[in-house]
């Protein structure tokens, strides 16, 4: 029983099938939505870094840092804009974000 | 190998366990805590295959700092959650479909690949000898040599993030008495006093 690179390649594709689907099911609640989208980064991390040990290519890890940078910044960017809509409408429905269309 | 297997099973289950419980569970608060579990047994496969310093770095990133935010803009809104639940189980038929073609596509990738007989060979950054260097180490070792501009644009990255959160969120209350330093201190006495000299009988 030795665990191999399509174990952790198969964890990887159950988590970021979970982020598309928490995406589809919670239209309402964006910070459930954005939770989602920090689970699917979290398998294209786990993804990096599994091809990483496996292959003996440390490139990997180092650009699985990157994701982990981009997507802190992506976090913090996309609650204060939650902060702020919340603040303009009172509500975090994503169905009522129309107010930008022409 | 019994064992790092048992522990891998462990970790991973708990992991999709846990990924489960934050698209469904019904508080937010609740979901951010199962994000945090998530994270925290990702770091632990992440020392399991070997990369220590990614796991140390998911932990202090992921649950030091992103999850801490999402609990604090969860407790700051005031929102009705019970409304937001309505219509639940109305996108689950197609939310269900697409996760499933999802699947299946990642499944069909799996099944028919293949690994090239020369990858170990052509590795743009061969993982030095764990006896020797340390995960930390190797990494640290071209983090600021070979991929310095990418450590540098990461850096800004984050100062815009940092930059763009703050302006995004700043505002000016109208009616908010503040004190205003530099207004006190420049009061002179000459301007506030005056020595009135009151006639007996007269008032002011």
């Amino acid at each position: 029983m030795v665990i191999g690179l399509s174990h952790y390649l198969t964890l990887a594709a159950i988590l970021f099938t979970l982020g598309i689907f928490g995406i589809f099911l919670n239209r309402k609640n964006v910070i459930i939505i954005l939770m989602s989208v920090e689970l699917m980064l979290l398998a294209v991390n786990i993804n990096l870094v599994a091809f990483s040990a496996f292959m003996g290519d440390l490139v990997g890890q180092i650009f699985a840092m990157l994701v982990l940078t981009v997507a802190a910044a992506e976090a913090a960017i996309g609650l204060a804009i939650l902060v702020v809509y919340f603040r303009n409408r009172g509500s975090i429905a994503v169905e009522d974000i129309n107010m930008m269309k022409g | 190998m019994v064992i790092q297997a048992l522990i891998f099973y462990l970790f991973a289950s708990i992991t999709v366990a846990s990924g489960v419980m934050v698209i469904a569970s019904r508080n937010p608060v609740h979901s951010v805590l199962y994000l945090i579990l998530a994270f925290f047994n990702a770091a632990g496969l992440f020392v399991l295959i070997g990369a220590e310093f990614l796991a140390m770095i998911l932990v202090v990133v992921y649950v030091g700092a992103v999850a801490v935010l999402f609990l604090f803009v969860v407790m700051m809104l005031d929102i009705n959650f019970v409304q937001l639940r309505e219509g639940f189980l109305q996108y689950l038929p197609i939310g269900g479909l697409i996760g499933l073609i999802l699947l299946v596509e990642l499944g069909l990738v799996f099944g028919t690949w293949v690994l090239a007989a020369d990858v170990a060979q052509i590795a743009a950054l061969p993982i030095p000898a764990v006896d020797q260097v340390t995960n930390t180490e190797a990494i640290g070792r071209v983090m600021y040599t070979k991929y310095v501009y990418l450590f540098q644009a990461s850096g800004l990255v984050l100062l815009v993030a940092m930059i763009g959160a703050i302006v995004l969120t700043l505002r000016q209350r109208e009616g908010v008495r503040k004190q205003s330093i530099a207004v006190q201190n420049a009061r002179r006495r000459e301007d506030v006093v005056a020595t009135v000299k009151v006639p007996t009988g007269g008032g002011v």
